[in-house]
């Protein structure tokens, strides 16, 4: 358990994160860095959503299953990591576009 | 007029009605008339003349002298006796029931019915057992048409009694209708959905199908009751552990996810930038920086050793420790993935520094290590926890001083896993795994003036410290070790007495030998006298010799060409060689940190990408992709017989050339 804090820590520490639930497969938020209200309306919002996707690939193959999911707007972004009995959500508010590519010359 | 006593009142008037008697019966009316004539009873009160003349009243009253003048009832109201003062005074004489009905009257129209058939009836005998029994007329025959008569009779209302009918009614007393209810408790309810997809289906029996198997395990393993305790510790572990696992695997997959956001560039680059310029330099490539690797705990230790796992292409090995004789300290064994650049997967802290590792080439999850203080271990990733699976200690021969090199070697013969370790104290040992325990055994043991065995006392010289060993690729038992002389042993494993063959490769360390992987006779050498040579075993001398201006750390060939390889030194350049394109010179010459900082201790190449790590003694390891240039494979000859690459046999032509 120890690690996950751990690993919470670092994410949130990255740049561009604004917050991260954690919620259960019921889509009840367990933790979050996030205020009430609105942990609340992502952990609902989102649980629908996963449960549509699950549900999606499974119906084409009964032996796959959802590993991760990005959901790009226009403003910002949501990861969502779903596991067995719990489901990671993260958002970031800076949309990362390509940037020119940096060359060594000796 | 003074009344008289009541007997006086009443003999008078007896006496009167006697006379009366007296008169009818003699002579009747005329009699009365002449009866003035007294008879006297003999019994008769004797009166004065005065009392004879005495006027008596007589009064009729109403009054019934028979009836009670003293009647008392009980009045509830008062609680007593209370005389009654109003007292019927009727006497009645004579009662007759009377049988006379008016003539309008139901009852006489319905007597004269009765009577009208009676008249009627008479002459007809049979009907009379019906008829006789006046009331039972009632009882009408539905044939006779007459008893429609009396049908009609019934429906009239029922004849009173003119005189003394009354109608009398009751009530029944109506009993308070009372509702009970009775209300049980509820069952609990809960409402219960869900959905019956094919993958939910197909959940079910591959739970199912767990459970069979879990079932079967525990029958054969519940023999005792130790094994249940220990069943049911697992069981909870198990639920615990799976919880936490989902948890780590989603928050490492999320971790991961984030790396690549912030990384994307770097991501992008690693995939799919080429070097346009390469089709300009003909000769020349670069070396792309890509992700740079760090751990805080890990700053003050320098890199000592890098090792790709072949499994997971994207997973890499890195030991840290010190090459400072007098700092040394706690050392630590890291495990970086290419995509969590953040953040090491694994981190096994260590309590000597680590000198040396290698992953074994099919179970990648067995790392060999070797520290300063001369123990080896092996670690397994599979494990949790942060200790070795195995440790040599000073009882198992462990090594006296440092050990350089260690590499996995195949199974022995029993299907035990072995590796070799080389170290400063001269001895080349090998380890093999058997069941729980690390058992040893030397190999052969270096010295100054030629090998000794083991059994052999006093040995002829000073022993040697062997710095660098790799095994041959193709030929298992052919091996190399460098010392810290500078000279190069070729060995083989089961002549431990001699030296198959002996080079004086260099005039300090041999920092790193390496087999090439494709050509079998050849490898190069590296040392800290500026100097890469490479060597046919079969010959005395080098056939390349290249001076990098600066002590080598490391040298490694690239494991899809023959003719490639990089070398990195401690001013902080990556040299990559090409020697099918340039014998005399690196195609590529890159600084790659800051020269006076930091000094590169070792370079790998990836299996697969074309990506080399490079550690520096400051405990970072940054990774480069290689440009389109440095990664030309060879083109394959149809008529060699040599695997993979033709250009080599050219060689000794060209080391001529060089001489």
């Amino acid at each position: 358990m120890a690690e996950v804090e751990e690993t919470l820590k670092r994410i949130q520490g990255q740049k561009g994160v604004q917050g991260i639930i954690v919620a259960n497969s019921e889509g009840i938020p367990i933790k979050s860095t996030l205020d009430n209200s609105s942990t609340v309306q992502y952990a609902g919002l989102i649980h629908q959503l996963v449960m549509k996707a699950r549900s999606t690939i499974r119906d084409i193959d009964p032996q796959n299953d959802l590993t991760f999911m990005r959901v790009r707007s226009k403003k910002n972004e949501i990861m969502i990591a779903p596991g067995e009995s719990i489901c990671w959500e993260l958002l970031l508010n800076e949309f990362h576009s390509p940037k020119m590519k940096r060359c060594y010359s000796s | 007029q003074r009344k008289l006593p009541l007997r006086k009142r009443w003999v008078c008037l007896l006496d009167r009605f006697w006379r009366l008697e007296a008169v009818e019966t003699g002579t009747g009316w005329e009699e009365w008339s002449q009866g003035k004539a007294l008879v006297r009873p003999p019994d008769q009160m004797e009166l004065t003349e005065a009392e004879l003349k005495e006027d008596i009243t007589r009064i009729l009253t109403a009054n019934n002298p028979h009836a009670p003048q003293n009647i008392v009832r009980y009045s509830v109201k008062e609680r007593s006796y209370k005389p009654i003062n109003v007292v019927d005074q009727m006497a009645v004489h004579c009662v007759l029931e009377g049988s006379l009905v008016h003539q309008d009257s139901e009852e006489a129209r319905k007597l004269r019915f009765d009577l009208h058939y009676k008249y009627l009836f008479v002459g007809f005998p049979q009907v009379n057992p019906i008829v006789d029994g006046g009331d039972v007329e009632e009882a009408a025959d539905e044939d006779r048409p007459d008893s429609a008569v009396s049908r009609i009779n019934k429906k009239e209302p029922k004849v009173t009694n003119q005189f003394n009918f009354s109608n009398r009614a009751s009530q029944t007393l109506n009993n308070p209708m009372r509702d009970r209810i009775c209300q049980t408790e509820p069952p609990p309810r809960s409402s219960f959905s869900a959905t019956a997809n094919q993958w939910e289906i197909y959940d079910a029996y591959v739970q199912e199908l767990q459970k069979q198997e879990k079932n079967k395990e525990k029958q054969k393993g519940m023999h005792s009751q130790k094994d249940n305790g220990k069943s049911k510790k697992v069981m909870l572990m198990e639920t615990q552990s799976e919880d936490v696992t989902k948890w780590t695997m989603a928050s490492k997959i999320l971790e991961r996810t984030i790396s690549q956001n912030t990384f994307d560039d770097i991501a992008q680059d690693f995939k799919y930038f080429e070097d346009a310029s390469d089709e300009f330099r003909e000769q020349e490539g670069t070396l792309l920086p890509l992700w740079k690797f760090q751990y805080d705990k890990a700053k003050t230790l320098s890199v000592t050793a890098l090792c790709w796992n072949n499994k997971y292409q994207d997973l890499f090995a890195v030991g840290l420790g010190s090459y400072n004789f007098s700092r040394q300290g706690c050392g630590m064994l890291l495990f970086y993935s290419l995509k969590n650049p953040a953040f090491p997967e694994y981190i096994y802290p260590t309590s000597s520094g680590v000198m040396c590792l290698d992953i074994h080439a099919q179970h990648s999850h067995l790392v060999a290590v070797g520290f300063y203080d001369g123990c080896v271990a092996v670690y397994s990733l599979k494990e949790e926890g942060q200790e070795p699976v195995y440790k040599s200690t000073a009882k198992t021969g462990k090594h006296t001083d440092p050990v350089w090199q260690v590499r996995w070697q195949s199974d022995d013969m029993d299907n035990n896993h072995n590796f070799y370790s080389v170290s400063s104290d001269g001895r080349v040992v090998s380890w093999t795994l058997v069941k729980n325990e690390l058992v040893f055994t030397d190999i052969i043991r270096l010295t100054l003036n030629g090998a000794v065995s083991e059994g052999t006392e006093g040995a002829q010289g000073g022993v040697s410290s062997g710095t660098s060993f790799d095994s041959h690729k193709q030929i298992d038992y052919m091996f190399l070790v460098g010392t810290e002389e500078g000279k190069i042993h070729k060995c083989s494993k089961t002549y431990s007495s001699q030296f198959l063959e002996t080079y004086d490769a260099h005039s300090m360390a041999v920092d790193t030998v390496k087999w090439n992987y494709f050509h079998p006779k050849v490898f190069v050498s590296c040392s800290s006298d500026w100097t890469v040579k490479i060597w046919d075993h079969t010959i005395n001398t080098p056939m390349f010799v290249f001076d990098l201006q600066a002590a080598v750390g490391d040298v490694a060939w690239s494991p899809y060409s023959s003719t490639v390889f990089a070398a990195v030194t401690t001013d902080g350049t990556v040299h990559v060689f090409d020697l099918s394109v340039n014998k005399y010179e690196a195609i590529c010459q890159q600084l790659v940190v800051d020269k006076k900082k930091t000094k590169l201790t070792h370079v790998e190449f990836n299996p697969i990408h074309p990506v080399i790590i490079v550690g520096d003694d400051r405990g970072y390891v940054t990774s480069f992709k290689l440009s389109p240039n440095l990664r030309k494979k060879p083109k394959v000859r149809v008529l060699t017989s040599l695997p993979h690459h033709s250009r080599l046999p050219l060689v000794p032509h060209q080391l001529k050339q060089i001489k």
